[in-house]
């Protein structure tokens, strides 16, 4: 996985990544205690007060966080020379993200089923050069067959668009 | 003899056609999300779980617990045909069982690891059987300082013996606590770290961190390593079966040793992948073969499979008697007991004879099942993985979808899965273990209580956890193994400066 290069064009190194993760980890640890101390982390006079528990879990969270902060500064040499992850290998995993944070965006508007034929339709034809007829297949066969499934076997409503309003669901 | 005369009566409780049908959809269906990437046994099941709320509890728990085993045994499927570990436990399958299908012989070793799984499993479950009642009678002493303890232990074993940078396990779990805590405070009644958002009052359920983490996250990961299967051809035949099954019985040591670490391992939580790992070390170790292992060899199969189930399904016993799951899957099912309005622990044995020796006859029944499937229907599985991969991810993300939005019939929900499985890739390829997280989740709202529960009992003391014996020693064992990192380090440190000083002397 290591290039000889760490600092070679197109590729992350691990030592960034590695340092935003934990640093996320004590802004996390930071939210948790500001709150706990909001809600009160104290004793009360029935007992402990609601941010009691989780105000120890920020604290704990928070050292943790800098301590992998620390580590990973001292293996700093090591860290940098290592890819998280390529130009290359970034790709197909842009391609498969955005059509998905699209798609969840679509259920809302259209119901599932239709943003579902949408998106393994669209992907298909896209990414893995499918003819026309297949992706069609494929496309129409999934949803139908989740129909079938959930709202008439199952009995359990999924998010519905236009689309089924239209048919009378 | 009780027991026994209650496991009759749960085989009695499972052998209706209704449940026997339950049982083989489950298998087929657990195989099938075993088999495709993305889908493993904790999301399988979780997805699956609103389907289950209209049947009887009973019947529910037999389809999602044949899910797990027909899941485990799909793993080495595709570890041996693929080279790919459909769950983490499967990861030491391929060192010998990968190429021992590129030499021709994927059918023998299939059908060893398949048949040391069952093994493995029917230890497991025999140890369940009578093991179970006693723990169970025994924890209903436990007041809120032992179930602390026993929780404390729990995560702690996590970090003592997981593979993974122990900073990174407590981080890791410690954001399962917090998540855990966001929503209303069941005690208090009071609001925790909603920030004004109606959608947080319920706080995040731990199913669709579960189908983000392990679903969304591997199908990005999957993307990433970019698929390319280099598959050697699966024949399996009868012919092949009884020959193995011929050889078996000769690896009976390592088979026993591989029962013993995966119970030891299942039942202290966390403990599948290591047992898988531990097992295969030690059968290295002590084999005779031993500098052939990684080049084919079939104990090499039998040992981690053994283990790996063999822990698997000990994981349940906790997950029974305590109410504490040892693997997210056990976790998962736990989720769903709690769901159909059973209470996990102690007291389940008591109030619900039905349902628990219902479930343990059908782990039973369901390894038998699961192994005569397994064995008959190799060759499509293995077609299966030759679906392309643009048609399969798709899919998969749209079955995920679904399985988060029928978690609470929220789309909010589905948003959520998106970021857990956004999470789920980079805590993946920094090495910060799942599990902890999913198990910190679930048990947080537990965890919590018991602990302040125990600071009520004590006034606000800590030394409630070191009362009376039992407390003492469970809770004192948990700090050794947290701190166990720490120490074997320390040895190692200690060793190689004496080993130099010898030197030095010499």
């Amino acid at each position: 996985m290591s290039t000889q290069d760490g600092k070679a064009r197109g590729v992350v190194p691990t030592c960034w990544v590695e340092i935003a993760v934990a640093l996320m980890f004590v802004v996390a640890a930071a939210v948790v205690i500001i709150d706990s101390v909001r809600v009160g982390a104290t004793w009360g006079p029935d007992g402990p007060k609601a941010g009691y528990f989780p105000f120890y879990i920020g604290c704990i969270l928070a050292i943790t966080g800098a301590g992998i902060v620390v580590q990973a500064l001292r293996r700093w040499k090591i860290l940098a020379a290592e890819t998280f992850v390529s130009h290359d290998q970034l790709k197909p995993v842009l391609t498969m993200l955005w059509p998905t944070l699209v798609y969840v965006g679509l259920i809302a508007l259209l119901g599932i089923y239709v943003a579902s034929a949408l998106y393994i339709g669209t992907f298909m034809l896209w990414q893995g050069k499918y003819k026309w007829p297949s992706a069609l297949a494929v496309s129409l066969g999934v949803p139908i067959a989740m129909f079938l499934m959930f709202e008439i076997w199952f009995l359990v409503p999924l998010p519905k668009g236009p689309l089924e309003h239209l048919l009378g669901y | 003899m009780e027991d026994v005369a209650n496991l009759m009566h749960g085989f009695a409780v499972v052998l209706t056609w209704k449940n026997l049908l339950f049982m083989l959809v489950g298998i087929l269906l657990g195989v099938l999300i075993g088999v495709l990437p993305g889908l493993g046994g904790a999301n399988g099941v979780a997805i699956l779980l609103p389907l289950t709320f209209t049947m009887s509890p009973t019947s529910a728990i037999i389809m999602l617990s044949c899910i797990y085993w027909g899941a485990l045994f799909g793993g080495a499927i595709t570890s041996i045909l693929f080279n790919i570990p459909g769950e983490p436990w499967s990861v030491a399958t391929t060192f010998d069982g990968y190429p021992m299908a590129q030499k021709g012989r994927a059918g023998e070793a299939m059908t060893a690891a398949f048949t040391s799984s069952f093994v493995g499993a029917l230890v497991a479950v025999i140890m369940i059987t009578f093991l179970a009642p006693l723990v169970a009678k025994f924890a209903l002493k436990f007041g809120p300082p032992e179930y602390f303890g026993i929780q404390l232990l729990t995560f702690c074993s996590f970090v003592g013996m997981g593979r993974e940078p122990p900073l990174k396990t407590i981080a890791s779990m410690m954001l399962g606590f917090a998540l855990a805590a966001v929503g209303l405070d069941t005690v208090t009644g009071t609001l925790r770290m909603n920030f004004g958002f109606t959608e947080m009052l319920q706080g995040f359920d731990f199913l669709i961190a579960v189908i983000g983490l392990f679903g969304i996250g591997e199908i990005l990961i999957t993307m990433e390593e970019g698929l390319a299967f280099k598959e050697s051809k699966g024949k399996i035949n009868p012919k092949i079966v009884l020959e193995t099954w011929a050889k078996l019985p000769k690896y009976w040591v390592t088979s026993l040793r591989s029962c013993l670490i995966g119970c030891w391992m299942g039942i202290t939580p966390g403990g599948a992948t290591p047992a898988s790992f531990m097992s295969y070390g030690m059968a290295r170790r002590f084999s005779k073969q031993g500098g052939k292992f990684g080049e084919g060899e079939l104990e090499g199969v039998i040992a981690p499979e053994t283990a790996a189930h063999a822990a698997g399904t000990s994981a349940l016993l906790p997950m029974l008697t305590l109410g504490i799951p040892g693997s997210p899957t056990a976790a998962v099912l736990l989720g769903g007991l709690l769901i159909w309005g059973l209470q996990p622990g102690p007291l389940l044995f008591f109030e619900h004879k039905d349902f628990v020796w219902g479930l343990i006859a059908s782990m039973y029944l369901g390894n038998i099942v699961g192994l005569l499937i397994v064995l008959t229907t190799v060759p499509w599985w293995a077609a299966i993985l030759r679906i392309p991969f643009a048609i399969i991810a798709p899919v998969i993300v749209v079955i995920c979808a679904v399985g988060a939005y029928t978690v609470h019939n929220r789309m909010f929900d589905v948003v959520l899965m998106i970021v857990f499985g956004i999470m789920g890739y980079f805590f993946k390829k920094l090495k910060y273990p799942l599990a902890p997280l999913v198990l910190a989740l679930v048990l947080g709202d537990m965890a919590e209580t018991a602990f302040r529960q125990s600071m009520l009992l004590s006034g606000g003391s800590i030394t409630i956890f070191w009362s009376n014996g039992l407390v003492g020693s469970i809770v004192t064992l948990a700090l050794v193994i947290l701190s166990w990192p720490l120490i074997s380090r320390g040895m190692e440190h200690w060793k190689k400066r004496a080993g130099r000083s010898e030197r030095v002397t010499r």
